[in-house]
C-alpha cells in the first residue's frame, strides 16, 4: 500500500469533483439553500395558520341551552366564542369543520345545581384540529370558572370562606438547564440530520467513482496505471469521505443559521418563550464521534455501487439502503434510551449517544465503547470495499 | 519483450456456466516488432491482452511482459507497458495537460520529469493548442492524442493497444496506425489486437490468429501465406478459424 498513490487518486478526486456540477448542488447548493428556505417557509406558515387559529372567534352549537338559560346566557358573553342555533346534526357539523365543537347541557340542569346534585356538561370537539381544540380550551375554560362560581356562591350563601375553594395553588415551571431543553427539542434532531446528511453527501461521490467510472469508460485507464486497487479505493474512499462530511456539516451550520433566524416560528409561542442554548463543543464531539459512521457509509456505499454498470443501476442499489439508515436515525429521535443492548446497534447508538452529548451529558464509557465500534463497522466496510474492487468479476461485469 | 506462456482464463458464467476464455496461449514478441492478435469478437482478444497488461489475472499460465512477471508483479509489468485501447477513456472533467500529469504522477515519476515528457510530448503530437481544454470538449481525434499522449509519458518499453482503431475515423484511425509505426522504430514491443485485415497487412511483423479462445495460426504474414496456401490474409483467417465450425 502507497499513501503517496492513494492522496495523488484523491487530489484528482477532489478536483474532478469541484467540477461536477451535480456533485455540487447535492453537497453545497442544496443543503445551503434549501434549509434556509424550507425552515422560513414552515415557520412562517406555522405562525400565520396559528396566529389566524388563536385569533378566531369560535362558533359553538349549545345542545340543551333551554335547560340552562344562564349558562348559555354566560357562554354569549364569553369572548372568543360565538354561539350559533343548534341543529341537530351538531356532530357532523363539528366533523366538518363548520363549527369548532359543541357543548350539551343535561335536562334539568340548572336544578340539579341547586340541589346540589352533580351534573355532568359534555363538549364535543374534533381532535387533532388546532381550531376545534382551542375551542375546546376555551370552553373548558369557561366551565371551570362557572363551575368555581357556582361553588364560591354556594359557599359563600353557607356562611363559609370562598378560600376554602382553593386551600393552595399549584404553579409548574420549567427547571432543567436551556442546554437540556434545547437537546429535548433538536437533541434527537441534530445527529438525526448529521447522518442522513452523511450518507446523502457519500451517495453521488460513491456512484460516479464506480459505477460512474465503468460506464464512462475510465476505470480500464486507471486500473492499466501501476497504482495497486487498494491505493486506488482508498483514494477513492477519502474522497466519498470528505463530500459526506462536506456535506455533514454544511448542512448543519444551514440548519443552525435557518433555525435561530425564522425557525423559532415553528415551534409557536414554546418556542419564542424558551431560552434555548447548545453548545457548539458538544455539536463538536459528536462530529466527532459521526466520523467513523461517514467512513462506514463511504466504504459500504462504494463496495455496493462497485457491483453496477451504470450509473442508475448503481442508483438503484443506493437507494433502498436511505431505509436502512434512515430507520435507526429516527428510532434515535424518539423516546429510546441508550443502554448496553441499544449500544450495539450501529447507526442508533451513535444516534442515541449524540442526543445525550447535546443534552450536555458525557457517558464516556458509551462514547468510546460506540466510537470503537463502529471503527470497527467501518473498517470492516472498507474492508469489503477493497476486497470488491480486487474482484475481477465486479470490475468486469457483464 | 513479450513472453506468453500456456495462458489460460476462465470465467463462471451464472447461465453459461465455465467458460474457456483463453485456452493455453503461448506467443512471443520482440523489441522492435509489431506483433498483432487477428480475431473475431469474442475469439479472446481482449481477454488475452488485459492480462498481459495486468488489468486481469491468467488462471492458469503466466507471460513475462518487459522482464517482469504478470503474475508476481503485476504492478511492475504495469510501470513498464502503455495500454491504449478504445475502452480506455478519459476523465471529461480534467484538461489535456491535468490528464497526461496524472498519469505521470500515477507511473510514479517526479515532478520535472513529467514537466519535460508533457511538454515533449504536446510537441510531438501537435497538442498545444487545446493543451488547457477539459477533455469533454475535445474532438475524437483529438481524445486519441491525449490517450496516446497518457501511454507514453513514461515511455514504456512495451506498448498494447487492443482495437485501437475501432469507431475512428479514417483521419483518427491513420495517427492511431502511424503511432504504432513510430512506436515499433523507437525499438519498442508493440502487441495489438484488430478484427481490420488491412491493418494487420500493413504493421505486423508477426501474426497470431486466435479463435474460440486458442491461438490457431502463427506467424510472419509470408510464413502464413505459404502454410495455408492463400494469398488473401482473410482467406487464411477465414480458414483458420473455420477449423473449428
Amino acid at each position: 500500500m502507497s499513501l503517496r498513490n492513494s492522496l495523488i487518486v484523491y487530489r484528482k478526486e477532489l478536483r474532478d469533483m469541484l467540477r461536477d456540477k451535480r456533485t455540487i448542488r447535492s453537497m453545497v447548493i442544496i443543503p445551503m439553500v434549501a434549509f434556509p428556505l424550507m425552515f422560513l417557509g414552515i415557520g412562517y406558515i406555522g405562525a400565520l395558520s396559528s396566529g389566524e387559529a388563536h385569533r378566531e372567534v369560535s362558533p359553538v352549537m349549545v345542545e340543551g341551552g333551554a335547560h340552562s338559560p344562564k349558562v348559555l346566557a354566560a357562554l354569549q358573553k364569553f369572548p372568543g366564542i360565538r354561539i350559533v342555533p343548534y341543529q341537530n346534526d351538531a356532530r357532523k357539523e363539528v366533523s366538518d369543520k363548520k363549527i369548532r365543537a359543541m357543548v350539551t347541557i343535561p335536562p334539568g340542569f340548572d336544578a340539579a345545581i341547586a340541589s346540589g346534585h352533580p351534573e355532568q356538561v359534555s363538549i364535543g370537539y374534533y381532535q387533532e384540529d388546532e381550531k376545534s381544540e382551542l375551542a375546546r380550551d376555551k370552553l373548558q375554560k369557561f366551565f371551570d370558572d362557572y363551575r368555581d362560581r357556582v361553588a364560591r356562591e354556594a359557599l359563600v350563601a353557607h356562611g363559609l370562606p370562598a378560600s376554602l375553594l382553593e386551600p393552595f395553588s399549584v404553579k409548574a415551571g420549567n427547571v432543567a438547564p436551556p442546554a437540556k431543553v434545547g437537546a429535548a427539542i433538536f437533541g434527537g434532531f441534530i445527529p438525526y440530520l448529521i447522518i442522513i446528511f452523511c450518507f446523502t453527501g457519500a451517495m453521488y461521490p460513491a456512484i460516479d467513482l464506480t459505477a460512474g467510472e465503468k460506464e464512462r469508460g475510465t476505470m480500464e485507464t486507471i486500473l492499466s496505471s501501476p497504482v495497486s486497487r487498494t491505493d486506488l479505493v482508498i483514494g477513492k474512499f477519502l474522497m466519498v469521505v470528505t463530500a459526506s462530511i462536506i456535506t455533514a456539516v454544511l448542512s448543519l451550520l444551514s440548519v443552525g443559521v435557518s433555525l435561530a433566524w425564522g425557525g423559532r416560528g415553528m415551534m409557536g409561542a414554546a418556542g419564542s418563550s424558551l431560552k434555548i442554548a447548545i453548545n457548539p463543543s458538544a455539536v463538536l464531539a459528536v462530529m466527532v464521534l459521526l466520523l467513523p459512521l461517514a467512513v462506514l457509509f463511504a466504504a459500504g456505499l462504494l463496495a455496493v455501487a462497485l457491483l453496477a454498470k451504470s450509473y442508475r443501476e448503481a442508483q438503484t442499489y443506493v437507494s433502498p439502503l436511505i431505509f436502512i439508515v434512515v430507520t435507526p436515525a429516527i428510532v434515535g429521535t424518539m423516546g429510546i434510551d441508550l443502554n448496553w443492548k441499544t449500544a450495539f446497534v450501529p447507526i442508533l447508538n451513535t444516534s442515541l449517544v449524540s442526543k445525550e452529548i447535546i443534552a450536555g451529558t458525557y457517558h464516556w464509557g458509551y462514547m468510546a465503547a460506540i466510537f470503537g465500534m463502529t471503527c470497527v463497522y467501518a473498517a470492516l466496510g472498507l474492508a469489503a470495499a477493497v476486497h470488491m474492487f480486487n474482484r475481477e468479476d465486479v470490475l468486469f461485469r457483464s | 519483450m513479450i513472453d506468453a506462456v500456456e495462458l489460460c482464463k476462465n470465467f463462471r458464467d451464472k447461465k453459461r456456466g465455465d467458460i474457456h476464455a483463453v485456452e493455453n496461449v503461448s506467443f512471443t514478441c520482440k523489441p522492435g516488432e509489431i506483433y498483432g492478435l487477428l480475431g473475431a469478437n469474442g475469439a479472446g482478444k481482449t481477454t488475452t491482452l488485459r492480462i498481459l497488461a495486468t488489468i486481469l489475472a491468467p488462471s492458469s499460465g503466466t507471460a513475462n511482459v518487459a522482464g517482469f512477471d504478470v503474475v508476481r508483479e503485476p504492478q511492475k509489468v504495469r510501470a513498464h507497458v502503455g495500454f491504449l485501447s478504445t475502452a480506455t477513456a478519459l476523465y471529461d472533467r480534467l484538461t489535456a495537460v491535468e490528464t497526461v500529469e496524472y498519469f505521470g504522477q500515477l507511473f510514479g515519476l517526479d515532478s520535472a520529469t513529467i514537466a519535460r515528457r508533457t511538454n515533449e510530448l504536446f510537441k510531438a503530437l501537435d497538442m498545444e493548442e487545446f493543451r488547457d481544454r477539459r477533455c469533454a470538449k475535445l474532438s475524437t481525434g483529438m481524445k486519441q492524442k491525449v490517450s496516446i499522449a497518457r501511454t507514453l509519458i513514461h515511455d514504456p518499453p512495451v506498448m498494447i493497444f487492443d482495437e485501437p482503431t475501432n469507431g475512428l475515423d479514417v483521419m483518427a484511425a491513420r495517427s492511431i496506425t502511424d503511432f504504432i509505426r513510430q512506436c515499433r522504430d523507437r525499438g519498442k514491443t508493440v502487441i495489438f489486437s484488430t478484427h481490420v485485415m488491412s491493418e494487420v497487412e500493413k504493421l505486423c511483423d508477426r501474426i497470431g490468429i486466435i479463435h474460440g479462445g486458442k491461438m490457431r495460426a502463427e506467424g510472419t504474414l509470408a510464413e502464413m501465406r505459404q502454410n495455408y496456401r492463400k494469398d488473401s490474409l482473410e482467406e487464411i483467417f477465414v480458414d483458420v478459424s473455420g477449423d473449428t465450425r
